[in-house]
């Protein structure tokens, strides 16, 4: 293929984001970006910058914490935040836990993935969220695949893919009664690709875990885990030093690494490029079912 | 670089997810660990092939049941452009579906099973196709390979397509015909010597060769606000800038503008794109608008060029798809939306219901349930500036949403 051509970002993309941004901002009284500090909710907050430039971005970001997240994504969000002076609101799986609501799983693959989905909730209900914007991706998954520009979720935030509101054209019905709400995906039709083509058009800041660093890892399943106090290893399993980067950030429990010594946004696209593994090939938290993605938005996960 | 949307539409098991599977496996879109998990689960199914379906096919109910209920969206690249193809249901069920994944698309692949020539569903397919007016159309004759790459039977099925074509109200309609074979991936990237008689193009050639929103930038400008931006910071003050996506056609700086309902006008002073100004916007650019003038624009007005403004209707007629549950209630109040303005039309009746299998009208039937395709008359509280959707596909169409239970229950297509 022609590298040339690999290198470029359609604009009909951002066109496209920057118009379902300005018809969320317009047709819901509370809308929030779902930010987890990775490339996909940066990439959503610059387009929310651009699609009401001059004036600020109209909304709060939400972060659920798992309290199990790389230590490089947390300080790279508070200085983002600083720097556009848009307000933060976090909320912590770590009080979902102690209220009791959710119980932390055990044994050698326990993690909190599952477990933030009913801080979420709890957090739209109680700042009363009608909308919810986030980064997925339908090449993501093929459960994402199916799912609508605007979807609608109940007051329990569940997905019921067989009742999908029809989209037709560009026109999105946002309309929606008290305590359900919408979650909006400004970024469906992008692919990974695309989204690394426009951080590298666009020049933005991105946390170091995604180029090539040095890290405790641990080799699991064929796959490289993040050592770290929230992993819980089993005889036999003695963390050793690569030279690793991620593709996507979650938990440090559900995101497996990658070897690799791309130390620039240039090397991170080759490499994408040349990869036999897909992005949520290094998600621990899609390994679990072939249908793990489909029933975790059932339970009202974005 | 550009985006091709596209759209695949069949009749259940004539190949559409197998094709699409092709596709991704012959431009080297899909992943190993992709193919690997679709190869263990076709194993665990107990079949004997990999089911490229399974690629497709992301809800566990369609798994179950081995059809496409709702559309999925599927992606790859060449060095030419991106691709989006929306893989849209063929069971007459799930026609709203349909008709939901065809709406953006500028192509529409229609499969046809070689041994079983055209069948109930590739009308409606084909009817769909046309009402919605999607510029290229391509009918893939598959499975080439079940009637031993026969020519002679292949140009029986494009005859008995003519039938069709020669009847259907839009003429403009480019339609392709390939034969092909989705299962050994024939004529879809690469050709093969068993259908040496064909000398057209492969489906990807042809692909790539579709000329991207040509047609939009030369209808006429309509640019629907989304949003007022009104920063009141010190910086600016005064800004007062009218946000949208250009619907189709193009504005320059100097312009003059008409702004509808009000019907006054300016002159556009700045087209600008977050830091960049822009002396010229096109169909489907992102951007805002500021005029000369200070007139009274809110969300859901339009600006069209002054002189080439759409006509103002209150009564409104148009074709319509029902995809609601609940049938079409005649008198009953809805929420139309045109673009990105919503206001209340009231429906005063339905004039025809169509039997798109025939395409005739249904001579006692005067009433819309799901799935079906009609002609209805409509009064709104409000005037709309629309297009028809014959003149203007992009200021022609509306949605209808039902204010009790907020679904969209229909699609219009002005008249």
């Amino acid at each position: 293929m022609s590298n040339k051509i690999q290198w470029q970002f359609p604009q009909a993309l951002e066109d496209e984001a920057i118009y379902i941004l300005r018809e969320t901002a317009a047709q819901f009284e509370r809308p929030a970006i779902l930010f987890s500090g990775g490339k996909d909710s940066i990439t959503l907050v610059r387009l929310a910058q651009k699609a009401f430039a001059p004036g600020k971005i109209p909304f709060p970001l939400l972060h659920v914490d798992t309290g199990h997240n790389f230590p490089e994504t947390i300080s790279f969000r508070d200085e983002l935040v600083k720097s556009l002076g848009v307000e933060l609101q976090v909320r912590y799986v770590q009080d979902s836990i102690d209220q009791g609501k959710v119980q932390e799983e055990t044994g050698k693959y326990a993690s909190r993935n599952a477990l933030q989905t009913v801080t979420l909730l709890d957090a739209i209900e109680s700042l009363k969220y009608d909308a919810c914007i986030g980064g997925a991706r339908r090449d993501e998954e093929k459960a994402r695949a199916k799912e609508r520009i605007f979807s609608v979720r109940d007051e329990f935030g569940q997905w019921n893919a067989k009742m999908q509101r029809p989209e037709l054209f560009d026109m999105l019905n946002g309309k929606i009664n008290m305590g359900e709400n919408v979650r909006v995906f400004p970024i469906s039709n992008w692919t990974e690709l695309d989204v690394w083509n426009y951080i590298r058009r666009e020049n933005l800041a991105i946390p170091s875990i995604y180029y090539s660093h040095e890290r405790q890892i641990i080799e699991r399943d064929g796959m490289y885990w993040p050592y770290s106090a929230f992993l819980n290893t089993v005889d036999g399993e003695v963390p050793f030093t690569g030279r690793v980067r991620f593709r996507t950030v979650g938990d440090m429990t559900c995101t497996a690494a990658v070897i690799s010594e791309a130390g620039k946004l240039e090397d991170i696209i080759s490499e994408i490029l040349e990869a036999k593994i897909s992005e949520r090939g290094a998600r621990i938290d899609d390994k679990r079912s072939e249908a793990a993605m489909e029933k975790r938005k059932q339970a009202g996960y974005f | 670089m550009e985006v091709l949307h596209i759209a695949t539409s069949g009749s259940v098991d004539d190949g559409k997810s197998t094709l699409i599977g092709r596709l991704l496996y012959d431009t080297k879109s899909i992943t190993q660990d992709k193919l690997e998990a679709i190869h263990a689960a076709s194993k665990r199914k107990g079949l004997d092939f990999t089911d490229l379906s399974l690629l497709t096919d992301g809800l566990v109910a369609e798994r179950e049941q081995g059809i496409t209920i709702d559309v999925a969206h599927i992606y790859f690249s060449t060095p030419t452009r991106k691709y989006i193809i929306a893989d849209t249901p063929g069971h007459i069920e799930y026609t709203r579906n349909m008709v939901t994944g065809a709406s953006t698309a500028q192509a529409s692949l229609i499969l046809v099973d070689a041994r079983k020539g055209i069948v109930e569903q590739t009308y409606r397919h084909f009817f769909i196709a046309n009402l919605l007016r999607i510029p290229h159309l391509v009918v893939c004759v598959n499975k080439m390979d079940l009637v031993e790459y026969s020519e002679a039977r292949f140009n029986e099925i494009v005859a008995d397509f003519q039938h069709l074509i020669a009847q259907a109200p839009f003429k403009e309609q480019e339609i392709k015909f390939i034969p092909i074979s989705s299962l050994y991936g024939e004529n879809l990237v690469t050709r093969t010597e068993k259908l040496g008689w064909y000398q057209g193009d492969t489906l990807l050639e042809y692909l790539e060769t579709i000329e991207v929103d040509a047609a939009d930038n030369q209808h006429p400008a309509r640019f629907p606000v989304q949003y007022v931006i009104r920063p009141r910071t010190t910086e600016y003050h005064d800004f007062r800038g009218f946000a949208g996506r250009v619907a189709s056609g193009h504005f320059s700086v100097g312009d003059e503008v008409v702004a509808l309902p009000s019907g006054k006008t300016s002159k556009i002073k700045t087209i600008e794109k977050f830091e960049q100004q822009l002396p010229v916007a096109n169909t489907g650019d992102s951007v805002v608008i500021t005029l000369e003038d200070e007139i009274d624009i809110s969300r859901g007005n339009l600006l069209a060029k002054a002189g080439q403004a759409p006509r103002e209707l209150k009564d409104i007629t148009a074709n319509i798809c029902w995809m609601d549950q609940q049938k079409l209630v005649p008198g009953k109040t809805y929420l139309l939306q045109h673009g990105v303005n919503r206001l209340k039309a009231k429906v005063q009746g339905v004039q025809e219901v169509l039997d798109v299998t025939k395409n005739e009208i249904i001579a006692d039937k005067k009433e819309l349930g799901l799935n079906d395709i009609g002609k209805i008359s409509l009064k709104t509280a409000q005037p709309v500036f629309a297009d028809t959707y014959a003149a203007n596909p992009a200021n022609g169409a509306f949605i209808l949403i039902d204010e009790f239970s907020n679904a969209t229950v229909a699609v219009g297509f002005v008249i």
